[in-house]
């Protein structure tokens, strides 16, 4: 029976096709003269307060094949575990850390943010979620936007109580937690299917 | 707010769906973890209308070479961007992108032979109003061949990238043209089963609006996922 209590019905997904960068990320494709800057290309000011990282990883398909045309979006909390303004003020400069970054992968699957390591983030029950940067994959083949983590390996204490891991499958959980990589800089690979395949939400 | 209704998986494509070949291998095989959202997904980014230039919802312009103007049947598509409840989503970023009017895209791995239009880039943005709405200017995209059967065609669209208030709300998605025979042969709006849905996706001719010597109008309201209501703060016991 169709649920009638609601008025509307969200607007079903389609793919992002593999042609996404025309709208997402012009100027990286080469369409120059529309935008100034491509939305999220840089994600801190110089202003930014907190520790300066790097986030990078590669998209692989079930094949074990660069998922060369995705695009990657980031969302994140600051250094101090705060969302930006909502709404953000009108006609005022921007936050220094708005905390959105979106990169369109290489020929090689890769994707990369330098950004700030954000500060932990009330959870429901009351206590605090483990530092984590929300990530948003959409490619050709996707067929609605897939819904993942990053988690900090360096942050073992807070994963453990973190209340969104813990719902992890505990031999899943490596799929969510980047590797320190060298100093500041955390490697994360998605994998979109088979041996290791990522934990992706429905949120 | 406590979250939002939960996303009718069987009203979305499924992830796998065969006879869009791409998907095959894209498509993850565990289930999803389903997850009551969190500030993390409560809060989305928000644009304001300095983000903005002025061309950026006119597609016809927008990339002009010259002062030149993009070739094809000039149309107005507008909307208006609402949550499932039914209340509008001010100040919500949509960014649009399609072929031109030949049905080529700007992009360097598109393979059709038809011609790029120099004055035509493809992409546009812009933010709805206080009462959800918004339009932008366009061309009329073409419909293209692909990849994926020996001659399987895409019919005509645009495709729309949408930010509500929120990230549980990003959404991507294609809008059609009322009319087109191909929207019911195409293996990727195929991977939708229902037909309703499908409707949803599809821009409405409002001859009503079309502005006389100028442009066609299309169309196309946007629903985005809507705020569950709070009844009760219960906590378990022991917490």
């Amino acid at each position: 029976m169709p649920n009638h209590v609601l008025p509307l019905k969200e607007r079903a997904s389609q793919t992002a096709g593999p042609y996404v960068h025309i709208g997402l990320t012009p100027n990286w494709l080469g369409i120059r003269g529309v935008y100034p800057e491509d939305l999220g290309a840089t994600m801190l000011t110089p202003d930014t307060p907190g520790e300066r990282i790097v986030i990078s990883g590669r998209v692989f398909d079930g094949a074990g094949a660069p998922v060369f045309d995705a695009v990657v979006e980031a969302w994140q909390a600051d250094a101090n575990g705060a969302f930006a303004p909502d709404p953000a003020p009108v006609g005022a400069p921007g936050p220094d850390f708005l905390g959105f970054g979106r990169c369109a992968c290489d020929d090689k699957g890769g994707f990369r943010f330098e950004t700030v390591k954000p500060g932990r983030v009330p959870a429901p029950d009351g206590g605090a979620q483990a530092p984590h940067v929300t990530l948003w994959i959409v490619a050709r083949g996707i067929n609605i936007g897939l819904h993942t983590r990053l988690y900090f390996e360096d942050e073992a204490d807070a994963n453990a109580e973190d209340p969104v891991l813990r719902r992890v499958p505990e031999f899943r959980r490596k799929t969510l937690v980047a590797k320190a990589a060298g100093p500041g800089h955390y490697v994360l690979d998605i994998r979109l299917q088979g041996e290791d395949e990522t934990v992706f939400f429905d949120i | 707010m406590s979250g939002f209704i939960a996303r009718d998986r069987l009203w979305h494509p499924p992830a796998l769906t065969p006879n869009y070949k791409s998907s095959l291998l894209r498509s993850p095989r565990h289930a999803l973890l389903s997850l009551d959202s969190t500030p993390s997904e409560l809060t989305g980014p928000r644009f304001g209308h300095s983000l903005l230039g002025p061309l950026d919802n006119d597609l016809i312009h927008n990339y002009s070479q010259d002062g030149g103007e993009a070739i094809g049947p000039r149309i107005i598509v507008y909307g208006q961007v609402l949550e499932e409840t039914g209340r509008p989503v001010p100040n919500a970023l949509l960014e649009f992108w399609q072929a031109n009017a030949g049905g080529r895209y700007r992009h360097r791995r598109e393979g059709y032979q038809a011609a790029l239009d120099p004055n035509f880039g493809g992409c546009g943005r812009t933010l709805t109003d206080e009462g959800g709405n918004y339009y932008f200017r366009t061309v009329k995209p073409g419909p293209y061949p692909w990849p994926n059967g020996v001659n399987d065609w895409r019919p005509a669209h645009i495709h729309f990238s949408i930010f509500g208030h929120a990230f549980a709300q990003r959404l991507i998605t294609q809008m059609y043209f009322e009319g087109d025979p191909m929207i019911a042969q195409c293996p990727i709006v195929g991977g939708i089963t229902d037909k309703a849905a499908v409707d949803q996706l599809t821009a409405k001719l409002d001859r009503l609006n079309t502005v006389p010597m100028d442009a066609l109008a299309y169309r196309w309201d946007i629903v985005l996922r809507g705020p569950r209501q709070t009844f009760f703060e219960n906590k378990r016991e022991g917490n």
